[in-house]
């Protein structure tokens, strides 16, 4: 599929700042973190900032973005639609608990109500994300129980990474916060490899022959009915060499998962000015790590279309 | 809505046979004129004279070879719309303009409502749907709807312009929901069949497989002709005073 670069810095930020969202949301209402006014602009003003410029992102990724309204209509079928209202309706908690705690300095009562339903709403947007993919049929590399879940592991590990850099730069040390970012990053990296794994083992879900109803033989593309490439082949048929995937796929293993891992632990293990450096580099180096991450699940998945063009995107 | 109709009063569709379908690729020509007029109006083309021509097709003829323990064949594939009984293009689509026809089966975009977000393309097993980046909408077979219902046309020309166009006379346009139409007769006799069953789209096009050839048909293999062997008679004279 083709990695369209909208859709990888949409589904990237708007799943670290909703990941960001829940911690925040959870862990202002049980007081663990600081009530000041200038925590709570950092942190849910970096929230409300991802989601907000991944959203617009999105946006370019659209032939008409001028109708892009219309996509709230159909929630009913479509998960992209549910992912529309889901994304409008988190706002609403999101603003009130942001304005709440920024305004009051309070994270307790209707503050905490509203956080933890922002918490819950930005779960359940992830998840809608997450089931775009993982509803498409055609699409072997999607079509798993992997897909959706991996989409909220990234954003909600993604979330706990940022949130405990703004905490370290904003010298307020939280072990628990820094733990669940470790755990996180580890079960991320569990998950990916898990999924990686699970892609080798696939094949194309059908067959050339199935494909034109040509029972029995071997069935061989020897004319495409075009000579350059279409829609289809420029969309769908995104192919990406083999030895250029492995190495994108060490990217993943170092900035995604191995350094923020590597630095969170040191961030835990140390206090100070150490601790605040280790936290700082564990999110900038997760961010490009997950965009790659990001690139590599849409130019590694592969379309039963390209089977009539003689291949399984080869 | 997106929703799909529980049942529809007709289930229009195309047979076509991949036994005498030569892939002229009339019914392609005669598609992109029709409908780039039509109700999908325009079929936009990129660079159509350049080195990278590219445009929005409702139909393209791919060609195959099969080879099977009885030898190989070509087979020409003609590749459109299914008008699927269920279409997960049309439910993934977020803001509606997807939609399959209640009265007829047909599945349609609404350009009006399209936000050309390609879900529905992603969605489609068959790559049937193509993206018209000029407009931004997508685009996809409407089984001439502008034609097939149309009074100002001939009555024997209310059929799709694929079908109309075809030389071989190897695509046939009915009603496939009813058991006793000619399209669903001729399934039935030349043992039609659904693309890719196991995805569960549920396609109302068929595809009529090549027939099995005859006795008599030149082998795969056919050595050289053997040299003529003398003859008697008139012939034989022939061949004699030819051969001095």
């Amino acid at each position: 599929m083709h990695p369209a670069l909208s859709v990888i810095a949409f589904t990237t930020a708007t799943g670290a700042g909703y990941g960001l969202l829940v911690w925040l949301g959870l862990l202002a209402a049980s007081g663990v973190l600081p009530a000041s006014r200038s925590f709570a602009l950092g942190g849910a003003g970096l929230a409300l900032a991802l989601i907000t410029v991944g959203l617009l992102s999105s946006m370019l990724h659209l032939g008409r973005p001028e109708r892009a309204w219309r996509a709230f209509s159909q929630w009913r079928s479509s998960w992209l639609s549910r992912e529309g209202v889901a994304s409008v309706v988190t706002y609403v908690p999101a603003c009130l608990f942001a304005a709440g705690w920024i305004l009051l300095e309070r994270t307790d009562g209707a503050v905490a109500a509203a956080g933890i339903v922002a918490a819950a709403c930005a779960a359940a947007t992830v998840v809608t994300t997450g089931m775009i993919y993982a509803s498409l049929k055609p699409v072997a590399q999607w079509n798993t129980p992997y897909t959706m879940p991996g989409y909220v592991i990234y954003a909600l590990m993604s979330g706990a990474v940022l949130l405990n850099a703004i905490l370290q730069a904003s010298r307020t040390e939280s072990r628990a916060v820094a733990w669940i970012a470790f755990v996180l990053i580890a079960l991320g990296w569990f998950w990916k490899n898990m999924t990686w794994h699970h892609d080798a083992t696939l094949s194309a879900p059908t067959t050339l022959n199935s494909a034109t109803g040509l029972g029995g033989g071997e069935v061989r593309s020897i004319e495409w009915p075009h000579s350059e490439k279409n829609y289809l082949l420029k969309e769908m048929g995104y192919r990406i060499a083999r030895k250029h995937a492995l190495k994108l796929r060490m990217f993943v293993h170092v900035l995604a998962f191995g350094i923020p891992l590597a630095a969170t632990e040191i961030a835990i293990l140390s206090a100070g000015w150490t601790a605040g450096l280790a936290s700082v580099i564990a999110a900038l180096t997760l961010i490009p790590g997950l965009l790659i991450e990001r690139w590599l699940f849409f130019a590694e998945a592969k379309h039963t279309v390209t089977l009539y063009y003689g291949g399984w995107a080869q | 809505m997106t929703s799909l109709p529980a049942t529809t009063d007709k289930t229009l569709g195309l047979v076509i046979d991949l036994d005498t379908c030569v892939g002229c690729q009339a019914c392609v020509t005669s598609c992109k004129e029709w409908n780039t007029g039509g109700h999908m109006a325009p079929l936009t083309d990129l660079d159509p004279y350049g080195s990278e021509a590219d445009g929005v097709w409702f139909n393209r003829v791919h060609t195959y070879e099969q080879s099977t323990e009885n030898g190989s064949r070509t087979v020409h594939f003609p590749r459109s719309c299914l008008h699927c009984d269920a279409p997960a293009c049309v439910t993934v689509c977020p803001t509606g303009a997807s939609y399959k026809r209640a009265s007829d089966g047909i599945v349609l975009v609404n350009e009006d409502l399209c936000i050309g977000c390609k879900l529905c393309s992603w969605a489609c097993p068959y790559g049937a749907r193509e993206f018209d980046v000029a407009v931004g909408v997508m685009k996809k077979c409407t089984l001439c709807i502008d034609r097939i219902y149309n009074e100002n046309l001939a009555v024997e020309d209310r059929v799709p312009a694929c079908v109309a166009a075809c030389p071989t006379g190897a695509r046939h346009f009915g009603d496939l929901g009813d058991p006793d139409s000619p399209v669903s007769r001729l399934v039935d006799e030349r043992g039609g069949v659904d693309l890719m069953p196991e995805m569960g789209y549920r396609p109302t096009n068929k595809y009529l497989p090549p027939r099995h050839r005859s006795a008599g048909a030149a082998p795969d293999h056919v050595s050289a002709l053997d040299p003529v062997t003398a003859e008697g008679g008139f012939l034989g004279w022939v061949d004699r005073m030819l051969t001095r």
